[in-house]
Order: C-alpha cells, then structure tokens, then sequence
C-alpha cells in the first residue's frame, strides 16, 4: 500500500511562503516525478512528505491515515538522496542493515534481505567495502538497497541522478524504472531534468513557483499543456514562442510551436528567414533561424539536411499542432481540434 | 530547515553552553563595575563606601598607568611586527620543495606548545642570565661586554620571549593559508612574465590578507593578557619600565588589596578590549558567510 | 637546465630552513641536554652540545625532593577534566547550531566567541572573591570550573566547524531509516564526527595544561599544576640549571608530542575555522 493524499498543504519558511494551497493524490503503485526549476518548491514538497519539513497547514495522508505530524522515521517511507547520504564509517552491508536494525529485525532475516537486495542491485562483491571506495553509481545502488530493503509502502527520490555523469544517468534512469516495474511500490522522484520526467513517470507534476501547473501523463503534459510555462518547460529543445502583433480575434497573443513541428519550405511559408548556426546531432539537425521581427527559431530538421549558414529558408507549420496562449498565458483551444 | 520537534530539542541541547557563559562572562563582570565605585580595601574590611569615578581617576592619572599603557603598546605592536614579518618569510621557506620538510616544521612549530612559565624561565636564566646564561658565555667568548637582559631592557627581552612563543603560531597559520593558494594563478603569473617580487606583492601577500588579519587579531588578544612571563623574568620592573596593564592590575588588586583601583583598571582592561574585538568579530563574521 | 637550477635552489632552501628552524628550536634542545648535565657542566663558561657525562641524577632530585609528581597529576586532572567536561557540554550545543541553524545562530556564536575576548584581568577580582568565599582557592575542581568555562567558546566552535562538515542529508537518513534521536546520535553522528572531536579534545588539553594566567592566581602549594609549580623557580632555585632543565623537559614533553599530533587542527581552533 502507498497512497498518498496531500489537502489544502502550505509551507512558510519564516515569513516567506514557498508553498501554495496544494492537493495532490498520489495513487499506490504510481511512478509520480516533480519537476521544476530550481527553488520552484518540489523538493520542498517531497521534504513535507518525508517528515522533514513540517507543515505550515493543511494535511498529508498516508494510506487514508493523517501523517501529517508523524515523525519521518514512522511514516513507512524510504528516501534516496541527491548526495546519497550514505554512512560514510560503516560497510556497505552495514548501511543496507542499519534501517534494518533499527526496526530490529532478527539478524538471520537482515542477512537473507541484504543478500536479496544485493543481487537485485549487483552489489554482490562491494558488501564488505566503506563508501568511500565506491563509484559514484555504485552509492547510488548501495543508496537505493538501504531503500528497498524496509519494503516502505513508497520511496521517495530527491534528485538522484544529478550527481551522476551523463551515460550513467542514463543507465541508472533504466534500473530505476525496472525497479519499479518489478516492486510496484509508488515512487515519488523529484528532477529538475525533463527529459527524466518525461521517460520514467507514470504522471507528472510540473511545479512553478509553490504551486502546482499541471499533472498528467507525459504525453499530456506535451501535446496539451495547459498554460505557456508547462509547454515552455516540457519537450527539448524548448518550443518556439512567437508573440503577436496583434491579439487575434479568440484572444491568442502568442503562439507556441515546437522545433520538430516546423515545415522547411522553399516556396513562401508563414516565416522565412536565414539559416544561423547548425548544430549536427546526426540524427538530426537543429537549425537555429533568424526570423525578422521575430527573433530566433529553432527548427528541428532530418539528419542529412543540407542547409547551412546563411542559408534562406521558409517555415510553415501544422495549423494543428501550434499552441495558442492569450495574454495571461493560458492556452487556448486548438484550431485544429475546434 | 527542520521540524519543530528537532528545534525544540536544540533549544535544550544550547541551554547549558549558554547560561554557564552567560553567567561566567554577566555576573564577575558585574561585580567588576560594582567594585570599582567602591573605595574597597582587602586589608580593611567592612569600610566599603561608594566614590563614584574617584578610582578611574586615580587609574587614569597614575604614572604607572601612562607608562604600563604604553608598555602594553610596544609589547603587543613588537610581537606582532616579529612574529608577522619571521611568520610570512618562514611559511615562504616552508611552503619551497625542501628535504625534511616535516622535521622542520616540527622544530618551527615546536615553541608553541612550551608552557609560559617553562619558557619564560629557560630564557631568564639559561639563555639571558648576565653571568651563566649561554649569551653571556657567547658575549665573553667573542670578547663584548655581556648584556644584562632584565636590567637593561627589561621589556625588549620580554618581547623577544613572547615573539619566540608565537612566532611558531603566526607561521603555522600563515603557511595553511598560503598553501591553499591556487597554483594556476602563480602559473598565470609567470606566464605574464612577473617576477618573484610582483608574484610576492600582487599574488601571495593579497592572498594571505585574511590570514595576516586573523593572525594580528587573536595574537592581540592574547598579547594584550602577556602575564606569566613578566611575573616569572622581572615582576614589571625595575620601577615600571616592563609593567603591562594586565600585570598592574594584579599588583593593584591583590598585591596592594586596592580591590576598587584594581576593578577599575579592569573595566579599562575590558573597554581596550572591546575595541579590538570588535574588528575580530568583523573578520570572522564576515569568514562565517563566505 | 631546469631540473639542474631548480635542484640547486633546492639545497638552498633545506640549507636555510634547517638553519632557521635549528635555531628556534635550539632553547628547547638546550634545555633538553641540559637536564642531562651536572649542575657544574650546566654552568660552565665552555658550555659543550653533546660531549658531556650523561647523567639521570637530576630526574631523579626533582621527582624525589619536591612533590612534582603531585603537580604533574594536577596539571592532568585540570587539563583533561576540564576538556572532558567541556566536550560534554558543547558537543550538545554545537549539534543543535549546526544542524538546526536559525537566524540567531551566527549571533549566538559571535556571542560565544565574544565571551572568549573578554581580558581576564576584567573578571580577576570578583572570581577571585567568590573563588575565596567558596573555598574554591587552591583546589582541583575550582581550576576545573576555571578552564572548562575559558575554553568552551573554543570547543563549541571547534565543533560546529567540523560538524558542518558533515551533510545535514546523512542525518536526515538516518531519520528515514528509523532511527531515533539517541541512535541517530550514537550510530550516525558521532562515529562521523570522532576525528574531530578527538581533536577539539588535544587542542583544549593543549591549551589548558598550558594556561598560566588563573592557574597562577587561583592556586597555591596544593592545587598547583606545572605551569605555577615551575613559576617556583624562578626563585634562587632557578640557579639550578640542570634540575630546572629536568623539571621543565618533563612538563613539556608530553605537551610537545600531543602539539606534533594536532597540527592541523591547531590552526583551525585557534583561529576559529577562519584558516583552514
């Protein structure tokens, strides 16, 4: 079991409040990812969540039971850090115990699940070594093992990759999601990173500024956001904003299109311009283009694409597939859907 | 950042270190004040009776206190000239490639922990003695006329004792701070073509800025309490020539049992202080953000 | 070229660090041999380094014609009983300061530092007085109080700079694993923190056996640690070169090893974590 309710949940540091009236139902089993900008409140949230942040009001249930003034060490709940906080005197075996121990399990029972947690995460042939003499991606497995082996009704990640080089993210982004696959116990994970977002939750909750903008799925998040900072936020790189000259007739003063909805034209498209830095990725192409009157544009192109500097081009787009903000930034229903 | 449980118990865990402070450093202080508008003698008790600012006035128009003042400026100013110039030019020499690096710094810092009393006494008799001491021996060996140390220049020799003792601290100090310096900017340096003047002056005396100024500052404060080594060489003589203010409170307070004069030299004492440790506070303030 | 000029500049400046570092080291060496000589020897007007008759007998005077013992074990009861108790009082306030920080943390201790400005000669009378009223003179236990009280802003800072150290998040964890208070203390952060307390102890051991303003004032024949005890011969005894050689050697040695053990942290105590 591991459902979590937050109603109506603030939080004031001192004077200032980083946290907005929230609610938030996070269902048991799910794969939920926070993610922001930095100081946008998530890891706050999480923190709230664990017991080690109070909360200013409104309340956290876990598993239908208020939790809210409940102690971290009793709220059933295990947390990775971003720095993995491992106990840097004691073995790897005696860190996997320690959350064991203090439960006071008996020790045959703690031997039996450290060997079951270390063959999960391969850590086989580390148990007896300190951190200290560990990659950094092998803490990151010892910190996940000292997790798993409470069996906690959900896990909580703090940005856990970002102390991690690029490939081994990526790796480790895999295990994390198999691991979830296989225990089906909820997961909240806290990133800063889209692209984490975007290919390990079940949900997303996209964070601004204390409060939250929107929740759903990744593919929801990207082709329905419901304001310019989500559609701003998901999909890399970044989408396009185009402001208007003139506020349309349904309110639209903005548009919004992403770098691989552009169309490349020779003939006369919606916006031509010239063609400034391209960035060869292989696969595919990014073409940075400098629009008159607009400013810059990125466009995502084949692999092969033959254009180069100073090049001029034409861009049209999908009528379909371009967002529309007013003047608040709320996104307006789609031509294409109407 | 934490709960209101975990502040509550922090509360509680602070409560002893500051009420025994709060009540070493408010209530003698206190008393301290409270004395020193009494006309207050150990020898004759029970007369106690208020003067109001008779004492400072006494304190204040004493000789010996013009002179103890002025003592207890030469003798800090002179330290601290010693100890900065030999600390920098020693953590200079230390911080080269060197054979034995270890045993050195071991000898250099090794003055440090000799006790004030032991080490004021080796150099009294040992080393200054007019007759035996070994500079005597030297004096004769060579053929001058050796110098009596505490009769002669009671408070320079005084000095060179106290600037033995932190010399090594100063040091120390000095070759932690320079050995964090960043060695790609004396690289930089020589790419530039500077020498090791302009690498000296533009490099690595800016760097040590805020050692020196940590230096001067802690050494001040206890160079200002210099006791036991006065007390052990000459007793503040001949006359008062190597009294410091400390040491003519002492004598006021419980040699002469003047316990109102001797309070308010303290206050003084305390007001002189004060005035430094302002700037200390300032510096290490200002460390605790960085 | 390089290696061949940089080798040479090399022994130039072992040549000169040595030479230095000899000489300001030589009144402890000094010392050292002459505790070694014959009160005649120690005087003599040809004074010789090494070439001498080696003798014990003035370890042997000291420690059988004067109490030293007894103000030996003085100056190790003060010194370490005061850290002890120190470190039990501060290392309570240093968690609470470093890892529940509030804004009047860095007022509290500037406070606490301030405390340690303050010019003993300011408080000499009253401590005195109260010392006098409350038999405290010439004991033991009154030193205690004394150092304990001198040296606890310093190992209250001492403490908080090594407890930064170490991430809030490692206890934070041991919260989430279910640990309480005692075993969050006792399991996490003081196997952590236990060089640094180690050396917060040396230092203040350090600092106390060496005081030698309150140990002066506050004791007598009984209580007397080294530091006061040697200030005894600076009488016409202190003509005896060769036994006050031996009585000091013997007050410093222990004092000199321990020094030798806690460089590092020396720096940082004493200038409050400002160098490191």
């Amino acid at each position: 079991m591991g459902s979590i309710t937050l109603k109506q949940v603030t939080k004031n540091f001192d004077e200032v409040n980083v946290i907005k009236p929230l609610d938030l139902e996070i269902r048991d089993g799910e794969f939920i990812v926070f993610v922001g900008p930095s100081g946008c409140g998530k890891s706050t949230l999480l923190r709230m969540i664990a017991g080690l942040e109070d909360t200013t009001s409104g309340n956290i249930d876990i598993d239908g039971q208020d939790a809210t003034s409940t102690p971290p060490a009793k709220r059933g709940l295990a947390m990775v850090f971003q720095s993995y906080a491992l106990y840097p005197h004691m073995s790897v075996r005696n860190n996997i115990a320690f959350p064991l121990k203090r439960a006071k399990v008996p020790a045959a029972e703690i031997e039996q699940k450290i060997a079951s947690a270390a063959k999960i995460l391969n850590l086989g042939d580390y148990l007896d070594r300190k951190p200290g003499q560990l990659s950094g991606g092998q803490r990151q497995r010892v910190a996940i093992g000292r997790a798993i082996v409470r069996q906690p009704s959900a896990f909580l990640f703090d940005e856990p990759l970002s102390n991690l080089d690029a490939s081994l993210r990526v790796n480790m982004r895999l295990e994390i999601s198999e691991l979830h696959k296989s225990l089906k116990t909820t997961m909240i994970y806290v990133t800063h990173d889209q692209v984490e977002a975007m290919t390990m939750a079940d949900r997303i909750a996209v964070f601004n500024a204390g409060i939250i903008e929107q929740v759903g799925t990744p593919l929801e998040l990207y082709q329905h956001p419901v304001n310019r900072f989500v559609a701003g936020f998901i999909g890399s790189p970044k989408m396009n904003f185009i402001e208007l000259k003139q506020t349309k007739e349904d309110g639209a003063t903005c548009l919004g299109v992403r770098p691989e909805h552009f169309q490349i034209t020779t003939d006369a498209g919606i916006w031509s311009g010239k063609v400034g830095v391209v960035e060869h990725l292989g696969s595919e192409t990014f073409l940075h283009v400098q629009v008159d009157g607009i400013g810059t544009l990125t466009v995502k192109a084949n692999g092969d694409c033959p254009l180069s500097y100073g090049d001029d081009i034409s861009l049209s787009a999908d009528q379909s597939k371009i967002l529309r903000f007013n003047d608040q930034g709320i996104t307006l229903p789609s031509k294409g859907n109407q | 950042m934490a709960t209101t449980h975990s502040r509550t118990l922090a509360q509680f865990m602070l409560f002893p270190s500051v009420v025994l402070l709060l009540a070493w450093m408010i209530v003698p202080l206190c008393m301290t004040l409270y004395f020193s508008f009494l006309d207050y003698n150990l020898l004759s008790p029970g007369t106690e009776e208020f003067i109001g600012f008779l004492n400072y006035e006494f304190f204040l128009t004493d000789p010996a206190f013009f002179e103890s003042f002025f003592n207890t400026l030469l003798l800090v100013g002179g330290v601290l000239l010693i100890t900065i110039c030999g600390g920098i030019g020693l953590a200079i020499l230390l911080d080269q490639a060197i054979w034995g690096r270890n045993y050195v710094r071991i000898m250099v810092l090794a003055p440090f922990f000799v006790m004030p009393t032991v080490s004021a006494l080796v150099w009294k008799n040992m080393l200054m003695n007019p007759v035996n001491g070994l500079f005597a021996h030297f004096a004769t060996f060579i053929g001058v006329d050796p110098v009596d140390f505490f009769a002669q220049i009671p408070l320079l020799s005084i000095i060179i004792i106290v600037s033995w003792q932190w010399l090594p601290f100063a040091a120390l100090i000095l070759l932690t701070a320079i050995q964090s310096l960043d060695r790609e900017q004396l690289e930089a340096a020589d790419l530039d073509g500077a020498g090791p003047f302009s690498k000296f002056f533009y490099i690595v005396l800016p760097h040590l800025s805020r050692a020196i100024t940590a230096v001067i500052l802690i050494e001040t404060i206890f160079l200002l309490s210099i006791f036991a080594e006065i007390l052990v060489t000459t007793s503040g003589g001949p006359g008062y020539e190597s009294t410091n203010i400390t040491y003519l409170i002492y004598t006021q307070s419980l040699l002469q049992f003047d316990v109102g004069g001797g309070s308010a030299g303290g206050i003084i004492a305390v007001i002189i202080a004060n005035i430094v440790a302002i700037f200390l506070m300032r510096l290490i303030g200002k460390n605790l953000e960085g | 070229m390089a290696t061949n000029s940089s080798s040479k500049s090399k022994v130039i400046y072992t040549l000169l660090a040595w030479t230095i570092s000899a000489a300001i080291f030589f009144p402890i060496l000094w010392t050292l041999l002459t505790s070694f000589k014959t009160e005649a020897e120690a005087i003599s007007a040809n004074p010789s380094l090494f070439m001498f008759d080696w003798t014990l007998e003035n370890y042997r005077d000291v420690l059988e014609r004067s109490p030293y013992f007894d103000h030996f074990w003085n100056s190790v009861v003060i010194s370490v009983g005061s850290s002890l108790i120190g470190l039990l009082i501060a290392i309570p306030a240093a968690w609470s300061m470093a890892f529940v920080q509030s804004k009047r943390t860095k007022h509290l201790l500037m406070w606490m530092l301030s405390t340690k400005m303050l010019p003993p000669v300011g408080v000499l009378i009253p401590i005195y007085l109260l010392f006098r009223d409350f038999d405290l003179l010439d004991t033991k236990l009154g030193l205690v109080i004394v150092m304990t009280l001198i040296n606890l802003p310093i190992m209250v800072w001492m403490l908080y700079t090594y407890f930064r150290e170490i991430p809030n998040e490692i206890l934070e964890a041991s919260r989430m694993d279910g640990a309480s208070i005692s075993a969050e203390i006792f399991h996490v952060l003081l196997p952590i923190a236990l060089p640094g307390i180690a050396s917060t102890l040396l230092l203040n051991v350090i600092l106390a056996w060496n005081e030698a303003f309150w140990t002066l004032i506050l004791t007598a024949a009984n209580a007397a640690p080294l530091t006061a005890f040697i200030a005894s011969y600076s009488s016409p005894e202190g003509l005896f070169y060769a036994k006050l050689s031996a009585a000091s050697a013997m007050a410093i040695a222990p004092i000199l090893i321990l020094g030798w053990f806690s460089q590092k942290q020396l720096v940082r105590g004493l200038t409050f974590g400002a160098v490191k």
